[in-house]
């Protein structure tokens, strides 16, 4: 695949989607008592306030969904926020802290494990290793194999395969294709056909902040233009499979 | 470093011939050298507009099959001396261009040219995705209509993935818009897309909107490229356009009504 990145140097354009790759803190949890993870995170800020105000964050739930423990994200979000921590993404929730993440406004990512280069490892207390916070890349590079991170329109006529996630930062143009064994999020309007979970993954969603698709499928389920709602049409959708049938939920 | 700019569309009738002939006139009278070729082999008509169809010895073809030096096919323009004309052959097929032969004259022209512009024939076909392909800009022209948009999204795609550029995985060919035949009458009606709507669509940056005109196919039919009329409100749009290409900062015009009586502003508050 070779979507080269364009940069029109005209002067008076009003605005350009860019891609870029940036480190932000992550923060992975490891344990699901919230006043324990409460008074850790108190203590790291208070260690270094300056560089936590405003920050953003990315929470991981991997570990803790790992050991299959039932965990609450949103009192931990609120918490976040009244920290003055901005989080801006959740990596490997279950399904229902990615819904809870996405009604707070909060996108989902996908996390790499390795790599993690951690600059605040151990906490105060010995031996329990309860949070970290790590600096990882929180946006997909050319490193991970799983998503793939398109910055370009996808023209009339264009068919694009990912092995993982399906990330588009612009619009999905009418008669353009866009295919993925994982989840589909698509920052533009959606005008062509997007299939998700294509080698069945029922858990896969398509995520867009304009449905104006021509068919949209989860798993092989699937809806074409004439069955969208269009009481949802041209508004920001998630789309995700219930018992068999495709669910358009308003974002 | 001569820069190649293709004018492509997809869709034919565009406007793609009537802007190759005014953008390369008006790079050539600000002192550029520049060449303009006719890609629309068995269709030629770039030398009508350029009103050089009757000196019209050897042919693009030629060139291409050793029959002629580039310097005997090229027809120097009568009115700016910076402008060369390689026109089309009338007589052969859509084969007769190849790959080879087409980047051979390019790199050859590249020598001693500061714009070659490349006046591709409609269509997604192999005499369209030879213009294209040796492009560094990509001028594509659009009406307001679904179709047309449509077809330029489809060349979009095609610019992006099959072109010298897309395949060594060079910086991506640059993209304009070129809004042709607009008339802000017809969008009020709701009769043609906006210059807005078709912005959604495409993502594109906009370098011109020239309005439909009579002058235009005057011009076409005394062989004078529209924007040496200076009283044309399409040869003003494509003067604004060569300047914007060429970095000048200049606000766009004929994107609105001219007179905005009270029908007007009826619906342009809509
Ligand atoms: N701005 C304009 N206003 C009015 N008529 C126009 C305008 N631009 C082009 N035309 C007319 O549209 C017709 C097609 O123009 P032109 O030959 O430039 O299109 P083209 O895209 O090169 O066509 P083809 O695909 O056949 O090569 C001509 O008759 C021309 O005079
Ligand atoms: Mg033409």
């Amino acid at each position: 695949m070779s979507i080269a990145t364009k940069n029109p140097t005209i002067k008076n354009s009003v605005l350009e989607f860019k891609s870029t790759t940036f480190s932000v803190p992550v923060l992975a949890i490891y344990e699901t008592e919230l006043g324990h993870i409460k008074s850790l995170l108190k203590e790291k800020i208070s260690q270094a306030p300056e560089f936590f105000k405003n920050s953003p964050l990315v929470i991981d739930l991997q570990e803790i969904n790992r050991q299959e423990e039932a965990f609450d994200l949103l009192p931990l979000i609120d918490f976040l926020r009244e920290n003055k921590l901005i989080p801006i993404g959740l990596g490997g929730g279950n399904n229902k802290q990615n819904n809870l993440a996405i009604e707070q406004n909060i996108p989902l990512h996908t996390i790499r494990n390795s790599q993690a280069n951690k600059v605040v490892t151990q906490n105060t207390e010995k031996n329990k290793k309860d949070l970290v916070i790590n600096r990882r890349a929180a946006e997909p590079d050319t490193a991970i194999v799983e998503s793939m991170l398109i910055s370009q329109p996808i023209r009339s006529g264009q068919r694009i395969y990912a092995k993982g996630d399906l990330i588009i930062m612009s619009h999905v143009s009418a008669g353009a294709e866009v295919m993925a064994e994982g989840n589909i999020h698509v920052y533009g309007s959606l005008r062509g056909r997007a299939l998700a979970g294509v080698q069945g993954n029922k858990k896969s969603r398509v995520f867009c902040s304009s449905l104006q698709a021509e068919l949209i499928s989860i798993a092989g389920h699937y809806k074409t233009s004439e069955e969208l709602d269009k009481t949802e049409h041209n508004s920001p959708v998630q789309i995700y499979l219930q018992d068999q049938a495709l669910i358009i939920k308003e974002l | 470093m001569a820069r190649i700019i293709v004018v492509t569309s997809g869709k034919g009738g565009v406007g793609k011939t009537t802007t190759s002939a005014s953008i390369a006139m008006g790079l050539a009278k600000k002192g550029h050298k520049t060449a303009v070729i006719d890609f629309d082999v068995g269709l030629r008509n770039l030398d009508l507009i350029m009103g050089c169809e009757r000196r019209v010895v050897y042919d693009f073809v030629n060139v291409i099959n050793g029959e002629a030096t580039l310097n005997q096919a090229l027809i120097k323009d009568k009115r700016c001396n910076q402008l060369f004309i390689l026109p089309a052959s009338q007589t052969r097929d859509k084969d007769a261009l190849t790959q080879e032969g087409v980047g051979k004259i390019l790199d050859e022209l590249a020598k001693d040219f500061k714009y070659i512009i490349c006046d591709s024939p409609a269509g997604i076909e192999r005499g369209a995705n030879l213009a294209m392909y040796f492009a560094d800009d990509a001028f594509v022209v659009t009406n307001p209509e679904i179709s047309s948009v449509r077809d330029s999204d489809r060349m979009l795609g095609i610019l992006a993935s099959k072109s010298r550029r897309a395949e060594n995985n060079e910086e991506a060919i640059k993209e304009y818009l070129l809004l042709s035949r607009y008339s802000p009458e017809r969008v009020s009606l709701g009769e043609m897309l906006s210059v807005e709507d078709i912005q959604d669509i495409l993502s594109l940056h906009l370098l011109g909107v020239i309005p439909e005109a009579k002058s235009v196919l005057n011009a076409s039919n005394s062989g004078t490229p529209v924007i040496l009329d200076k009283e044309s409100t399409a040869g003003q749009a494509y003067e604004d356009i060569v300047a914007r290409y060429l970095g000048e900062d200049r606000p766009h015009r004929f994107i609105n009504e001219e007179k905005k009586g009270l029908f007007g502003k009826l619906f342009r508050s809509k």
